[in-house]
C-alpha cells in the first residue's frame, strides 16, 4: 500500500474510530464507516492538513469512500 | 463565573455603541479581542482604552473579499478564534414601495450575507478545536417587523433562521450559535428614528426606558462563556418586555 493510502488510512481510523480492516477500497465513509455529513466536511480538513493542499467544495463531494480519497489525493500532490 | 481568560474574540462594527460595549465586556472577562469595523480612527481608540489583548482589523462587510479574509486576519493576530460575534449592520429605511434594489440588497449583503461568510471562515477552527462561539446580533424587528424596515427586519429575521440551522450542524463539536434581539437600545443608529418612531415604541416598552449597550453586551457575554455551553439555536431578546417571545 503507498505512503498517501497508510496516512489517509490513519487518519480515517483516529477520526471515525472505526477498525483499521474495515478501511478498505470500497469502504464508504457514510454507509460503512459510520460517518455523519459533517464527518465527511471533517475528513476532508484533515485531509487538507495532511497533504497540504486544497479540495475545492466540488471535489471534496466526490470523495465518498476511502478509495475516492486516495485517487484525489494521489492526483492532487 | 463567565471566565474567558485565554479566548479569542471577533466583534465586527466594534466603532460602534454596542459592538464597541460587547468588546468591552469580554475583555473585562479576559478574552483577546479582535476589533473590527469600517472606521478605523474609533476602533484604534477603543483597543486604547482596552490594552494590549485587543486588535484592530478594519473590514468593510460589503466587500466580500475582505469579509472572507477577516477570519484568517484575526487568527492570525490572536492565534485561533473561538467567539465570533456578528454585530455589525447598517440601515437603509424606507417605505417598502419606494425601496430601491439597491437599499434592500446592500442591507441584506452587510447584515446577512457578510454574517454568512463569517461564519463558515470561522468554523473550520471552531471544529478542530471542539468550542466555538458564534453569536449574532439579530434585532427585535427580525421578528416584529417594523415599518420601513423591510429590509433591515428581513436580514434580521434571516440571521435568526441561518443561526438556528447552523446550530443543528455543529452541536456535536462544542459550538453553540445563538443569536441576541435588541429592542430599543440608545445608539447613533436609533437616534436616526424620528420623534414619531421614537414615541411610538418608547410607549410600547413596559420597562419605559430604552434600553443600553451594556445590557446587549452582557447577554453577549453570557452566550460566549462555558457556563452557556447547553444553550444552543436560542434567539435571547433583550427589550424591556417589548416584545415577550
Amino acid at each position: 500500500m503507498s505512503d498517501i493510502a497508510d496516512r489517509v488510512k490513519k487518519i480515517v481510523v483516529e477520526h471515525l474510530d472505526v477498525e483499521e480492516d474495515k478501511v478498505t477500497e470500497n469502504a464508504s465513509f457514510i454507509d460503512d464507516l459510520g460517518a455523519d455529513s459533517l464527518d465527511t466536511v471533517e475528513l476532508v480538513m484533515a485531509f487538507e492538513e495532511e497533504f497540504g493542499i486544497e479540495i475545492p467544495d466540488d471535489a471534496a463531494e466526490t470523495i465518498q469512500t476511502f478509495g475516492d480519497a486516495v485517487g484525489f489525493i494521489t492526483k492532487a500532490s | 463565573m463567565f471566565d474567558l481568560t485565554g479566548k479569542n474574540a471577533l466583534v465586527t462594527g466594534a466603532s460602534g455603541g454596542i459592538g464597541g460595549e460587547i468588546a468591552k465586556a469580554l475583555y473585562a472577562a479576559g478574552a483577546t479581542v479582535a476589533l473590527s469595523g469600517t472606521r478605523e480612527e474609533p476602533l484604534k481608540a477603543l483597543a486604547a482604552e482596552l490594552g494590549a489583548r485587543a486588535h484592530v482589523l478594519p473590514c468593510n462587510l460589503s466587500d466580500a473579499e475582505a469579509v472572507t479574509a477577516l477570519p484568517k486576519q484575526a487568527i492570525e493576530a490572536m492565534g485561533s478564534l473561538d467567539i465570533l460575534v456578528n454585530n455589525a449592520g447598517i440601515t437603509r429605511d424606507n417605505l417598502f414601495m419606494r425601496m430601491s434594489d439597491d437599499e434592500w440588497q446592500s442591507v441584506i449583503d452587510v447584515n446577512l450575507t457578510s454574517t454568512f461568510r463569517l461564519c463558515k471562515g470561522a468554523l473550520r477552527g471552531m471544529m478542530k478545536s471542539r468550542w466555538g462561539r458564534i453569536i449574532n446580533i439579530s434585532s427585535i424587528v427580525g421578528a416584529t417587523g417594523n415599518p420601513g424596515q423591510g429590509n433591515y427586519a428581513a436580514s434580521k429575521a434571516g440571521m435568526v433562521g441561518m443561526s438556528k440551522s447552523l446550530a443543528y450542524e455543529v452541536a456535536s463539536r462544542g459550538i453553540t450559535v445563538n443569536c441576541v434581539a435588541p429592542g430599543f437600545i440608545a445608539t447613533a443608529m436609533t437616534d436616526k428614528l424620528n420623534d414619531e418612531q421614537k414615541g411610538k415604541i418608547n410607549d410600547q416598552i413596559p420597562a419605559a426606558r430604552m434600553g443600553t449597550p451594556e445590557e446587549i453586551a452582557a447577554a453577549v457575554l453570557y452566550l460566549a462563556a462555558p457556563e452557556a455551553g447547553y444553550v444552543t439555536g436560542a434567539t435571547l431578546h433583550v427589550n424591556g418586555g417589548m416584545a415577550m417571545i
